[in-house]
């Protein structure tokens, strides 16, 4: 194993991050805590709360999982593809490196970079509404693997990406409508019977259901079936990563 | 065995049918600094990217010191250093954070003094700090020369290292090349400068449609298919030859004024003594002297005319 490589990497991802800090921090920041102090703070009073939860409250680990997907996804799916843009790339290719060790130093510091704006805004919305976490190591858990999960997915998209435009279109037009409809806003429960069979196929409404079951208790579905729904797409993940490396797709000629 | 690189029976066709390379075998001695010569689109990077891990192999074997690039590759790496063509570099970085990153990404604990020492050879010392986006392009390839070497490697290939580069930083270029195998570091060099391959290289491979067409030493090359002429400038012009020179081979130009003698440098006797004596007994005088010898770039000419 080569950890001066990994870290070499690694602490290359996390100084691009530093560089860009306003972009990268600070707006994500920003952005979501307004949803705190208009749902939470301004409409969310007027709006009844859901199972005891009020609606303030009901909708940060939502909003959590909404910043964590975008993030991962963009930041490893940036990072890689960054490199290919610029033919950087020979670089990583002729190190002595194995693919593990690539993933490991890029999915890693994406994975750490969305996990500290998760918290982050944790921390944020807790001056704004009531926050309770019922199970914190489950909560860190989603997190975690959460964070992990959507950066290998975005990594797969870094390397798919002939364009910038392939490198948004995934978390722009398919990401953010998941998650809207993946219960972030409102419980499923709350759906005519027809929608809530439909919205079970949107793999995201298991992570947010799991991710708020660790705050407050309450969820959609039963936590166990979310861990092995967050499982599942990590290993796809991290098959098709191998499927990428066994073949060099996108990377060798 | 004085061989650090062999490649054998190496193929390679890209996924469009292209092949570039074509049963290449070849052998680089250590400490050497090769020189691989072709046209554009000839197969030299697709060979040098191969061996450094960057294009995966249709066909064949490249061992490095003994070994395997696939099997043993993180052996192999650790050794070698790349300069590419293109000018790949990390634009917003600084040049002292690029370089100790290549350093640690292949795999060395960071060592400072050393980092400076190289920054020094290459006059980038006082632009350690400056973000690559604000060099030049001559200082970005010392950058990327920098970060090849960042890492202690035992063979650096430097492809196309000086493309569009201008004349003085060239002999610059080739003053850094020298150092480095002076200090031991095998080199490999891609170039359609016929010039550098003649300035620069002990041995030189010709390269043409995927095929080495020829490996030898320079010198040797340059003997063996370099040919000398001698212009012998006469007083007054001759109509035909006399019979007296006949055994000399020679040929009248330009409207008998000049008599060619073409001769071989290899040969024990060039056979010019004898062919001024017998000009004198024949009682021809000449004005001037002057011999040609066909450069490298007639040569390869030559050679890549005459491939298949």
């Amino acid at each position: 194993m080569n950890f001066t490589a990994v870290r070499a990497i690694y602490m290359f991802e996390m100084s691009r991050w530093g560089r860009t800090l306003l972009q990268s921090v600070a707006s994500p920041v920003l952005s979501t805590s307004l949803y705190f102090i208009v749902f939470g703070a301004a409409i969310g009073s007027r709006i009844e709360s859901i199972d005891g939860v009020s609606y303030g409250a009901f909708i940060v680990p939502g909003l959590i999982m909404l910043l964590l997907l975008n993030e991962s996804t963009s930041n490893a799916a940036f990072g890689i593809y960054f490199p290919r843009f610029t033919g950087t790339i020979y670089e990583i290719l002729s190190a002595p490196i194995s693919p593990f060790e690539v993933v490991l130093g890029y999915v890693g510091a994406a994975a750490t970079k969305s996990i500290v704006l998760g918290l982050l805004i944790l921390f944020t919305a807790s001056f704004f509404v009531d926050l309770r976490i019922d199970h914190p190591f489950v909560m860190l858990l989603f997190l975690v693997l959460t964070a992990v999960s959507f950066s290998l997915f975005g990594f797969i998209i870094g390397v798919w990406a002939d364009g910038f435009e392939k490198l948004q279109v995934i978390p722009l037009l398919v990401l953010t409508p998941l998650t809207f409809l993946g219960g972030t806003f409102y419980s499923i429960s709350m759906l005519p019977p027809f929608w809530q069979t439909v919205t079970l196929f949107n793999p995201i409404v298991y992570l947010i259901s799991g991710f708020r079951w660790s705050f407050y208790g309450i969820s959609d579905l039963p936590v166990l079936v979310s861990l092995g729904m967050t499982f599942v797409f990590l290993l796809v993940c991290v098959a098709i990563i191998w499927w990428i490396f066994k073949t060099g797709y996108r990377l060798k000629a | 065995m004085n061989d650090i690189i062999t490649v054998s029976g190496l193929d390679k066709t890209y996924a469009s049918g292209f092949q570039a390379l074509k049963g290449i075998h070849l052998s680089i001695e250590r400490g050497e600094i090769f020189a691989l010569l072709g046209p554009n689109g000839a197969g030299k990077t697709t060979l040098i990217s191969t061996i450094c891990g960057i294009v995966t192999p249709t066909a064949g074997t490249v061992t490095v010191d003994g070994h395997d690039i696939v099997d043993d590759y993180r052996t192999v790496r650790a050794m070698i250093g790349l300069v590419p063509q293109e000018l790949s570099t990390d634009m917003f970085e600084t040049v002292l954070s690029t370089v100790s990153f290549s350093r640690g990404l292949f795999g060395k604990a960071s060592n400072p003094v050393y980092v400076e020492n190289v920054l020094r050879q290459l006059s980038l010392y006082d632009k350690r700090n400056d973000k690559i986006l604000t060099l030049s392009g001559g200082m970005k390839r010392r950058v990327l020369i920098a970060k090849a070497l960042a890492h202690e490697p035992k063979i650096l290939f430097l492809d196309e290292p000086t493309a569009g580069v201008d004349v003085a930083l060239r002999r610059d270029m080739w003053d850094i090349v020298r150092n480095m195998r002076a200090s031991g570091v095998t080199i490999i060099l891609t170039t359609h400068y016929i010039e550098e391959a003649e300035e620069m290289a002990d041995r030189i491979g010709v390269i043409s449609k995927g095929e080495i067409v020829v490996v030898e030493q320079k010198d040797e090359l340059m003997r063996k298919l370099g040919k000398k002429q001698l212009q012998v400038h006469l007083s007054a012009p001759l109509e035909a030859l006399p019979d007296e020179l006949a055994t000399h081979q020679l040929t009248l130009d330009n409207d008998g004024k000049t008599l060619i003698y073409t001769y071989d440098t290899r040969a024990e006797r060039t056979g010019i003594t004898s062919l001024l004596s017998d000009l004198r007994a024949a009682e021809i005088h000449f004005s001037d002297l002057s011999t040609t010898q066909s450069s490298l770039e007639d040569i390869f000419v030559d050679i890549v005319k005459d491939a298949p």
